[in-house]
């Protein structure tokens, strides 16, 4: 609570340092996308249609994994999942019957983007809930800091200030 | 600071950081004791059938195992009584440990049709031979492709269809005796 007439002072993160954090944030998410798991033999041979399956994959978890898309795991379901997913693109179904067909076998758990329902809209509100509280709790001690004016000088802090400005002092 | 138009310290703010801490305290003792009783479990995944009649699928018999096929038009209600339809494969370790369970509710009446999954025919029957049978029917997944229209996503799994020919339960991992007992036998008796 001390540090609230302090604000904005030598708190800006040196340009340089941004930069790096950008970069490094940047690779840990081209990371996934250069990594190709699964067999050669399984990928579709029109390459648009094994890009759009790759994106479709990318969007399903892997049940056994739980962290890893059916794209990224090597586990056996997940194969099986790729290969529907492709068959089905191959069969003439789009993007959204090829995800509602999973969806429909495996639940909410198994979108990486969760649909917005009762159950998950907590889940869904919960970046504006907790923006919302941090909101609540920085604004009113920012308006009060902004508020606050500086306490006058007493007797004795005036004199010393006098002494310096003279150039006297210790 | 010290004149009365400055901000009043709120003491009561300091306790906050305390309070959050106790808060998840208690949370991760629940969550710990939870996975300790059974009660929570972090991998546990909702099954997206349940509520709802079991999946098309037609599979063929293991003909060394000398059972009848399973299809889902077993599975179609009015039923005498509730069935278990269990995902098992002879290469499953904890399929082992549950079919004493499975042997169980066999023994006592309960219809228990099985769904071999990913295996070969002759460890399949191998497997039975062995350990003892405890299936009224059995049909055989070679592929996977009727366990991922029942959205299994490991071996063993269990599900529950009441005489409505409706999903009514699905546990993923082994029947513990533990599992028998708390879980399946009640709602055995619910749906009987």
């Amino acid at each position: 609570m001390s540090g609230a007439g302090r604000r904005g002072e030598g708190r800006s993160p040196h340009p340089l340092h941004r930069v790096a954090f950008a970069a490094l944030l940047l690779l840990a998410m081209a990371g996934p996308a250069l990594a190709a798991v699964g067999r050669p033999e399984d990928r579709l041979r029109d390459p648009a249609l094994e890009l759009q399956a790759q994106q479709i994959g990318r969007e399903l978890r892997c049940l056994v994994c739980q962290n890893e898309s059916i794209e990224d795991s090597d586990a056996d379901l997940a194969r099986d999942l790729r290969r529907i997913v492709r068959e089905r693109l191959a069969a003439g179904d789009d993007r959204a019957a090829v995800v509602r067909f999973v969806h429909e076998r495996y639940g909410d758990f198994v979108l990486f983007r969760p649909p917005f329902n009762a159950v998950t809209a907590l889940l869904w509100a919960m970046p504006l809930v907790a923006l919302g509280g941090g909101l609540l709790m920085v604004l009113p001690r920012r308006r009060r800091a902004a508020r606050a004016e500086p306490a006058p000088l007493n007797e004795a802090e005036r004199r010393r200030l006098d002494e310096l400005e003279r150039g006297g002092g210790a | 600071m010290s004149d009365a138009s400055a901000p009043r310290p709120r003491r009561w703010l300091l306790f906050v950081p305390f309070g959050v801490a106790v808060g998840a305290g208690a949370g991760f003792y629940a969550m710990l004791r939870g996975l300790k009783t059974g009660d929570y479990d972090p991998r546990g995944v909702p099954s997206a059938l349940i509520g709802r009649p079991a999946p098309e699928f037609s599979l063929p018999p293991i003909e060394a195992a000398n059972l009848p096929a399973l299809t889902s038009a077993d599975l179609r209600g009015p039923l005498p009584g509730p069935v278990i339809v269990n995902f098992w494969a002879s290469w499953c370790v904890p399929c082992i440990i549950e079919h004493p369970a499975l042997m169980r509710l066999s023994r006592e009446g309960v219809p228990v049709h099985g769904v071999n999954y990913k295996d070969r025919a002759n460890d399949a029957a191998a497997f039975l031979q062995r350990h003892g049978n405890p299936y009224t029917r059995l049909g055989r997944d070679e592929s996977g492709r009727a366990a991922i229209d029942w959205g299994v996503f490991g071996v063993p799994e269990t599900y529950l269809i009441d005489r409505q020919g409706l999903i009514r339960w699905r546990f993923a991992g082994p029947i513990t005796p533990d599992v028998l007992e708390r879980d399946l036998r009640p709602l055995l008796r619910r749906f009987a």
